[in-house]
């Protein structure tokens, strides 16, 4: 008998499974896929290494720093800042037609450019800070609040808030058009405000800390392994029933799986109230290049890019929409005297899960081949052309997010509506990671912190 | 345990929970909360930290007796006289 079955070895499933692991519990986390991270993961190909999800960890404060997501979660996993590595970004662009603004981990750079490119706007601004400043949130009551509206009533000029909701929408909002008043202050707080890094070694060094941490703690890890129904009597889950027919007793589960994919394991024969899936899916392209970035004159570590002057966030009818995106280059982070290797560029569009879901697998290939062209030569109009310096390609698309994450349509940050307090119609089945309301690495993370303390400590 | 290993204890256990806290100057009379960057989460793992090490148990209404070096001494006595040193 498990004290705690956690579904899922993704960031929020190993952050609990640390703090329950710490403070004694028996637990085991479950996964399905055959390795650890979820949507954030890395996998080796031909030779080099790459990363999916993570581009960089937001809330990147200075080493010290004693508030914020990021001091709070390596507190509550007794972890050190130092085994992070964390490397601060060069600093990154938002670009529309004719507008550049550049940001990095100095807030004050952001407020200068605004200053330069939207003088009319900087004393808006300043005002919307303050009240994205003041947003508490440990305080529901705001998120339900339309962001836009709410921009709309301090910005007047309709382009720099379509270049704010573009990196925000990018790194995490579920809900198409618009954001949560309260999921925008944390994401601008986040991006903004603290700021981005990423560990030299990739996500893997962070998923390395995790489980290493988890199992000397005593947790168990299965790989290979899902859950294919989460067992109910008398409206308490007695354990889980796996793919493999073995059944597992637990005194409660957390389960990361997402919202849906969740209710759909409890076999209680409750109708399932229903909550949309999220809609939103990404493809992505990543080219190893022959050459530093830097050296083709591109310093940016993130340049989130549109091509018009309204930004549109929603499901495209296309395969893939082109018109903006993320180019992240892992290259581009301060690594003081690392060694650099092979440049790498990756780019991020929306995609429309329907379309590469429903390909067989030879079409599969070649829509592959199709919009890696499309996608580089949206982006390259951006940042400068590396196309004659590309030694290898790889590109993930909808159907390679359901393989990773288990999320229903490929859905890349999830149900829109969120569960914030992480509870089911069941007393002592849970809910964490991103269908709690917290994406991103840290969110993530904290999303598994919280939901252990909340729910999984306290008897 | 007498009241200066219960001090040494939490003081050891807010080591463990905010290692980057410099715990020298702390004034015992003062609340942790005006000296230190603690939040909620840290609170109550002052308390999972007590009962991880000696089976303490805290119960979430008495939360508030942690509020200080001082009353949190002075609200553990009893719970911790009978613990043998390790």
């Amino acid at each position: 008998m498990y004290d705690t079955i956690i579904i899922g070895a993704g960031m929020s499933g190993l952050a609990a499974g640390i703090r329950l692991a710490y403070f004694d519990q028996r637990v085991c986390i479950l996964e399905k896929h055959t390795t650890i991270g979820g949507l954030n993961s890395f996998y080796r190909m031909r030779g080099r290494d790459y990363d999916v999800g993570l581009h960089a960890l937001t809330n990147v404060t200075p080493k010290g720093t004693k508030r914020g997501p990021l001091a709070r979660l390596l507190k509550q996993l007794r972890i050190s800042r130092d085994d992070f590595q964390i490397s601060p970004q060069l600093g990154s662009d938002i670009v529309f037609p004719g507008v550049r603004l550049h940001f990095s981990n100095d807030f004050e750079r952001l407020r200068s450019e605004i200053a330069r490119e939207f003088p009319k706007q900087i004393d808006n601004f300043d005002r919307l800070v303050t009240q994205i400043a003041e947003y508490d949130d440990l305080d529901e009551t705001h998120q339900a609040i339309s962001a836009r509206e709410r921009l709309s009533e301090l910005i007047s000029d309709p382009l720099l808030v379509e270049m704010f909701f573009c990196p925000l929408m990018f790194y995490g909002s579920a809900r198409e058009h618009d954001m949560d008043w309260g999921q925008f202050s944390i994401m601008f707080r986040s991006i903004f405000m603290e700021g981005l890094g990423r560990p030299y070694a990739g996500v893997r060094l962070i998923l390395k800390h995790l489980v290493r941490k988890f199992r000397g703690l005593g947790g168990e890890l299965k790989l290979r392994t899902g859950v294919k129904q989460i067992q109910v009597e008398n409206g308490h889950v007695s354990g889980v029933l796996l793919e493999n027919g073995e059944q597992l007793q637990a005194r409660r589960v957390l389960s990361s799986a997402g919202w849906p994919e969740t209710m759909r394991m409890c076999d209680d024969g409750q109708p399932v109230v229903s909550r949309a899936t999220g809609r939103l899916s990404f493809c992505e392209t990543i080219a190893a290049l022959d050459v530093q970035p830097q050296e083709l004159g591109h310093r940016s570590t993130i340049t989130f890019y549109n091509d018009s002057e309204e930004f549109t966030w929603t499901k495209p009818d296309q395969p893939c929409d082109v018109r903006s995106g993320v180019i992240c280059s892992p290259n581009n982070f301060d690594y003081g005297d690392a060694l650099l290797g092979e440049g790498t560029m990756r780019i991020t569009a929306l995609a429309n899960f329907d379309f590469w879901n429903g390909l067989d697998e030879r079409n599969y290939e070649l829509e592959k081949l199709r919009w890696y062209d499309r996608i580089t030569d949206s982006a390259v109009r951006f940042v400068p052309d590396y196309r004659h310096r590309v030694l290898d390609t790889d590109m993930f698309t909808p159907t390679t997010v359901v393989r990773f994450t288990g999320h229903e349509g490929g859905a890349i940050y999830g149900t829109p509506e969120k569960q914030f307090d992480g509870r089911t119609h069941l007393d002592n089945l849970f809910i964490c990671g991103t269908d709690q309301g917290f994406v991103g690495i840290i969110g993530s993370i904290v999303s598994g912190i919280g939901m252990a303390n909340m729910h999984c400590l306290r008897d | 345990m007498t009241t200066t290993d219960i001090k040494k204890e939490i003081l050891d256990i807010l080591e463990v929970i905010a290692p980057d806290e410099d715990l020298t100057n702390l004034d015992d009379a003062v609340n942790f909360r005006d000296q230190l960057e603690l939040d909620s989460m840290d609170f109550l793992d002052i308390v999972m930290e007590l009962r991880k090490r000696h089976r303490v148990q805290v119960p979430e209404d008495d939360y508030i007796q942690l509020a200080s070096m001082n009353s949190t001494v002075a609200f553990l006595e009893p719970l911790m006289k009978d613990i043998v040193k390790a």
